[in-house]
């Protein structure tokens, strides 16, 4: 296979590096133009098994809200993003909800347990 | 239990005034309050359910709740009071506050320093005049956040967003979760004016597309939007003729720039920079009116909440000294002045003493991109006081220097510095 080069933005951060990325198919060969080495990380994220955190919300009955923020404990593949949002849809908690507080364990068999992102108080 | 009199009284709860009330009571202010309007403390932090908070002060990526959470509960832990629910009124240039709440009816309150930190506030569509009919489905960003994020509905299904911030860009991807389609991402200028990382994991990610140097010359509908006209713009922003599109959509969203929110602080007396729309401030986030400082958004627009708690950090030191009797007017004060390339510089003016004690971080941002190696520049006149490289200047980007403590001499010889960005 030959070498690639592929030009990424990395996300790790605000910085937001323009990374040079060169490549045989998803084998990393060097990275270019990072700050640091997250940039590196995330290349090769990119290349093999690209992730995402994901933030999104979750019913909730009895709270001072009707919704409660969450977020991915960490990063998930990408393309299953579209199915978490469809599991979260049928998440109901009861108010009161910690923050942290495990809202879907494992979600998708990822290992990626789904957190509150807030307290929320009981409320009418 | 209101008391009449506080060393430090904080006006709004988001990440500024949450940090400025924490580090109030750390430096040894007693009687510590915040005055919030909304009925929960933490601002808009509360509606910003996506990660990205925290990368830089708390080396944790955390979505905005969850980061306001660990200041709210310190605060708490720290024994600061807070008033919710409630609105300032007016504040007197010797720092008589007057508030109004549901709660604690009209409250009369003396401080002994105030801390200005109520953010900003959205640019509308009168803002921006854009021309067509008056029709429902015409939101803020910031307002159609709230819908999705706090209160729970969608204000619609077929979307254009005007402009490239970072909360239109967050809100185009948190609308496609949510099953909307998002058409397009205007941008008038001919560069993104959000976070980079935000149109790669935002826009990129979806496929939305995103057009530079476009805006809306109209919008069509009459009860309900119906369509926008997306047209190219030239050099000068001028509608380019024949290059208008129809665009159908149900919502238009405008995250056309945010400013800062200061009728309070005008009442008080406060001088207000024409080019930020914030404050004066001097190194300590104090401003033209003595023992009055402000932090945050409300001085200048961030693009990160970690400054924005930094700034926050930082006024409550100074609001707390102030109240102690320990902070002087400074006597001897050198002004910053934006030179090439710069719109604008935070602090505005610098105690030449505060080189003594550490280094001053200036906060500014450029007019121009450079997508090249550029030098950050602190001059005295002709003479280079100090300079940083960087890889390239955006305006989306706020750019910061260190004057470092070396540089102590060649500040008490000056008058001004200018700060300009040049290529290397």
């Amino acid at each position: 296979m030959a070498e690639e080069l592929t030009k990424l933005i990395c996300i790790t951060c605000p910085v937001g590096c323009t990374l040079e990325v060169t490549h045989e198919g998803k084998t990393l060969i060097k990275v270019e133009g990072n700050q640091c080495k997250k940039g590196v990380d995330y290349a090769e994220g990119e290349l093999t098994d690209p992730r995402r955190m994901v933030t999104s919300t979750v019913k909730v009955r009895g709270g001072v809200f009707p919704l409660v923020p969450v977020y991915t404990a960490a990063p998930i593949p990408k393309p299953l993003i579209f199915d978490l949002l469809a599991e979260l849809r049928k998440v109901e908690l009861q108010a009161p909800v910690k923050v942290g507080q495990v809202v879907l364990k494992n979600a998708l068999g990822t290992g990626v347990d789904i957190l509150a992102s807030r307290n929320l108080p009981a409320g009418d | 239990m209101l008391k009449q009199k506080y060393d430090v009284i904080v006006i709004g709860s988001g990440p500024a005034g949450l940090a400025a009330a924490i580090e109030a009571k750390k430096t040894g202010a007693e009687d510590v309050l915040i005055i919030e309007r909304a009925k929960e403390l933490g601002g808009i932090l509360q509606q910003c359910i996506h990660n990205g908070f925290g990368v830089e002060i708390l080396k944790q990526d955390l979505p905005g709740p969850a980061y306001a959470q660990r200041f709210i509960d310190e605060a708490e832990q720290l024994g600061v009071e807070v008033l919710l629910d409630a609105m300032v009124l007016d504040i007197s240039p010797a720092r008589h506050i007057y508030a109004i709440s549901k709660w604690s009816g009209f409250a009369e309150l003396d401080a002994r320093a105030i801390v200005l930190s109520m953010g900003c506030r959205e640019r509308t569509r009168a803002q921006i005049r854009i021309p067509g009919t008056r029709p429902a489905g015409v939101y803020t960003a910031g307002t159609a956040q709230r819908f999705v994020n706090i209160e729970g509905f969608m204000p619609g299904k077929r979307f254009v967003i005007l402009g490239s911030g970072d909360i239109g860009m967050i809100m185009a991807r948190r609308l496609t979760f949510e099953g909307a389609k998002v058409e397009r991402v205007l941008e008038i200028m001919p560069f993104l004016t959000g976070l980079i990382r935000n149109y790669v994991q935002c826009l990129l990610d979806f496929n939305i597309p995103l057009q530079l140097r476009h805006t809306v010359s109209r919008i069509i509908g009459n009860s309900r939007v119906e369509a926008v006209e997306a047209v190219q713009v030239d050099d000068k922003w001028q509608p380019i003729p024949g290059t208008e599109e129809i665009i159908p959509c149900d919502t238009l969203l405008l995250s056309v720039g945010l400013i800062p929110e200061n009728e309070l602080s005008r009442k008080a007396g406060v001088a207000l920079d024409p080019v930020t729309g914030g404050p004066y401030v001097d190194e300590g986030m104090q401003t033209s009116v003595p023992g009055i400082f402000a932090a945050g958004n409300v001085v200048h627009v961030y693009d990160l909440v970690d400054w924005v708690t930094e700034a926050g950090f930082r006024a409550g030191r100074s609001a707390a000294k102030f109240a102690l009797a320990e902070r002087k007017r400074a006597a001897r004060q050198v002004k910053l002045q934006p030179g090439d390339n710069i719109r604008y510089i935070v602090p505005h003016v610098m105690d030449k003493e505060s080189l003594a004690e550490a280094d001053q971080r200036l906060q500014m941002r450029v007019i121009q991109p450079i997508e090249d190696k550029v030098w950050v520049e602190v001059l005295d006149g002709d003479n280079l006081v100090t300079r940083k490289s960087q890889r390239y200047v955006r305006p989306g980007e706020m750019v910061t220097v260190d004057i470092p403590q070396k540089a102590y001499d060649a500040v008490q010889k000056a008058d001004t510095l200018t700060v300009r960005v040049v290529r290397r």
